[in-house]
């Protein structure tokens, strides 16, 4: 017997011929609202973003690229994604750079797949405009615009949205640890600043 | 390296030793409370906290009842997606195909991304005797391997040291493993994390093959879930050629969609935050983004001895937020050692013996017993295991494992004389005289509740007084009340 065999064979056995009847899941906690009473699903995600020590800039449609150049600072090299159809200062494009080239860059822009208002996370699906994972992890200072109209209120509303064939990477603030006494620092081994650029109007 | 839980006393041996150590009970203390705080918060923004909680307990128990049918679900997905799928039975299986995979490509390297089902199997020492080094690359993982030191702690392993002693280890040990610590190194904690970024980075930078484990695997979809905090997580899942990732049959659930109740509920319940900053999700192997050899081991390793058993299966639900551990008034004194195993705590005292089994090893037996029953751990559990119901549960287990021992146990002897005293009533009347008599001596500490204590009983009976308090037993015994007309109006009075 292969050890496939063995291991189902246990948990037939453990399972034993009458399996345990069958428990419902009741789904209405889908149907609840998670944000509270009257919050505006934009200010929120921007309040939550930030508060985890992200910084946001709100920006119209038209001052994008500004509001960009302005969160880049002197960062002078930048690593931008295929179809991210923005113009960037000093920008190095993905033509699949190593580990160690990424390394050497200072700063990475892309977009992202979703928003979620109730946590403050950004997803990327990795898609068009937000590129492979590599850029978005070895670079120290990540901005990532974010249309307003993909903001989402809650978790619930994210998972259903989004495709899991996809690899995503889900981001709640810059990197962080709390495993010296339990003491929030930010800035391990991700981007140790998260700069989201929130596009509204 | 390579320090393991083998030949750790009992818990009652090992904890004396811990009560001693006030500065780890400073660090313990510390840590837990500051956690116990971020988590109320967290959970306190979530009105439907409860109902989350019992529909994610639904979710394991319908995915447990049918456990076989979701794993060769999972299997297929994997597949299809270009992952290849091993089954393990125990450790040595499991190692085995890490190690393989290792050798094939000639790798003597790896990095790897926190997780308890690698700690369990002991993969870091089976690879060391294969010549192959294991870097941990979880900030306190890190601290724990260069420390030569054991984990405490589920979430944080590293939870029994502080700032000044993590310097230390820093400072003496970063050298001989790789980039060293900077020379003007403070006990500062950011400096302290800038430290591991640049000692690790050169490992992230070269690593070709990385193992994991996975908090989530979906069967419908074969999509794996690692939530992490540092992005050394990522690191290993993104940047080299080959991932091996070791997921216990227990981590399956049925659809992609699932995944909203635990995400709500892991990162609130664990670290105490709304969303912990780094989830990465991956299904087989994307071209062109990420690892392009993807392996994926199914762990029993015990998990079906658990399952067998159709009442404690519930603690198969566990998700390791360790909320558990951070509420028990025993884990917050002892730390997390005296439990001997990778998984200590509440949610220790019952995987262990569910995992390994009862009656053969006095280490595991004497885990049921290392809790007070008080409950806090059932109250805060975010996946409702009855930790109290099943720890008691399994005392009836050990117990039963044991009847046929020739050598009676302590409390057995103890029982058998409390059986023998109360069995009689002439024997119950002296009984009772002589502990009114002895309360009357020993007032002493008093009781919650203003009850008076009895801290000190001679031989056999110090046996008990010596770790607790006695309540005091009233000065008149039922028997004598009665006797003298308690249950009338008379003599009420
Ligand atoms: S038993 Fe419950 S509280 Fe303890 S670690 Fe597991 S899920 Fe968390």
């Amino acid at each position: 017997m292969s050890t496939r065999d063995d291991v189902l064979a246990a948990v037939r056995a453990a399972l034993g011929p009458d399996r345990p009847l069958e428990v419902a899941v009741d789904r209405t906690y889908r149907d609840r609202d998670p944000l509270p009473p009257g919050a505006d699903v934009v200010d929120l995600f921007a309040e939550r973003v930030a508060d985890y020590r992200a910084t946001v800039t709100r920006c119209s449609p038209g001052d994008v690229e500004a509001a960009v150049a302005a969160a880049l600072g002197a960062a002078t090299r930048v690593v931008v994604p295929d179809a991210l159809w923005l113009d960037v200062p000093r920008c190095v494009p993905d033509h699949g750079l190593s580990a160690a080239e990424l390394d050497a860059v200072d700063a990475v822009v892309t977009r992202a797949t979703l928003g979620i208002a109730e946590t403050g996370t950004v997803v990327l699906d990795h898609g068009p405009g937000q590129g492979r994972r590599a850029i978005t992890l070895v670079p120290d200072l990540h901005v990532c615009v974010v249309a307003a109209d993909q903001v989402v209120a809650g978790v619930v509303d994210a998972v259903a949205a989004l495709n899991p064939t996809r690899p995503q990477t889900w981001i709640s603030g810059p990197s962080a640890t709390s495993d010296i006494e339990l003491d929030r620092v930010e800035g391990v081994h991700g981007p140790r600043r998260l700069h989201v650029v929130l596009v509204t109007g | 390296m390579g320090r393991t839980f083998v030949g750790m006393p009992p818990f009652p041996v090992a904890a004396r030793t811990a009560l001693a150590d006030s500065q780890l009970r400073r660090n313990l203390a510390h840590a837990t409370g500051t956690i116990r705080g971020k988590r109320a918060g967290a959970v306190a923004e979530l009105e439907d906290w409860e109902d989350l909680g019992a529909q994610a307990a639904a979710v394991k128990d319908r995915t447990l009842a049918h456990l076989d049918e979701h794993l060769v679900a999972l299997e297929e997905a994997l597949s299809a997606r270009g992952a290849t799928v091993h089954w393990a039975r125990d450790a040595a299986d499991a190692c085995a195909v890490v190690a393989d995979v290792a050798r094939r490509h000639g790798i003597d390297e790896v990095v790897k991304v926190k997780s308890m089902a690698t700690q369990e199997i002991g993969l870091n020492e089976a690879l060391a005797e294969q010549g192959i080094a294991a870097w941990e690359t979880d900030l306190a993982e890190l601290i724990v391997q260069l420390g030569d030191d054991l984990p405490s702690h589920i979430l944080v392993p590293a939870i029994h040291r502080n700032r000044a002693e993590i310097r230390d280890i820093f400072r003496t040990r970063m050298a001989a493993a790789g980039r060293p610590a900077p020379d003007d190194l403070t006990d500062d904690p950011a400096a302290l994390a800038a430290a591991a970024r640049l000692h690790l980075r050169e490992k992230f930078l070269s690593a070709r093959m990385a193992v994991s484990g996975a908090n989530f695997a979906v069967a419908e979809t074969g999509t794996l879930v690692v939530v992490e905090s540092e992005g050394n997580g990522r690191m290993c899942l993104t940047l080299p050629d080959v991932l091996v990732s070791v997921v216990g049959i227990e981590k399956v659930v049925p659809t992609w969609r699932d995944l909203d109740l635990f995400l709500r509920l892991l990162p609130r319940s664990s670290t105490g935050e709304r969303m912990n900053p780094y989830t990465s999700m991956w299904t087989g192997v994307t071209p062109g983004d990420g690892p392009q050899e993807v392996h994926v081991v199914l762990l029993d390793n015990g998990r079906t001895r658990a399952l067998a058993d159709e009442y404690a299966r519930q603690a198969l639900r566990c998700i390791r937020c360790s909320a558990c551990l951070n509420v028990c008034p025993v884990y917050e004194r002892v730390g997390g050692h005296a439990y001997g195993s990778v998984y200590p705590g509440p949610i220790g005292a019952i995987i262990n013996p569910l995992l390994r089994g009862v009656g053969q090893d006095p280490q595991v037996d004497a885990l049921p017993y290392a809790s007070t029953l008080c409950g806090a751990c059932g109250d805060v559990c975010p996946v409702a295991i009855d930790i109290p119901g099943v720890l008691v549960h399994l005392r009836t287990a050990v117990v039963d494992a044991h009847r046929s021992d020739t050598r009676p146990t302590a409390e057995a002897l103890a029982v058998r004389a409390a059986a023998w005293t109360l069995g009689d009533a002439r024997r119950l009347a002296l009984a009772e005289k002589a502990a009114g008599g002895a309360g009357r001596v020993r007032r002493g500490r008093g009781m919650p509740g203003g009850r008076g204590a009895v801290s000190w009983l001679p031989f056999a009976g110090s046996r008990w007084t010596g770790a607790r308090d006695l309540p005091l037993p009233p000065r008149e015994s039922f028997r004598a009340w009665w006797r003298r007309g308690g249950g009338t109006e008379e003599g009420r009075r």
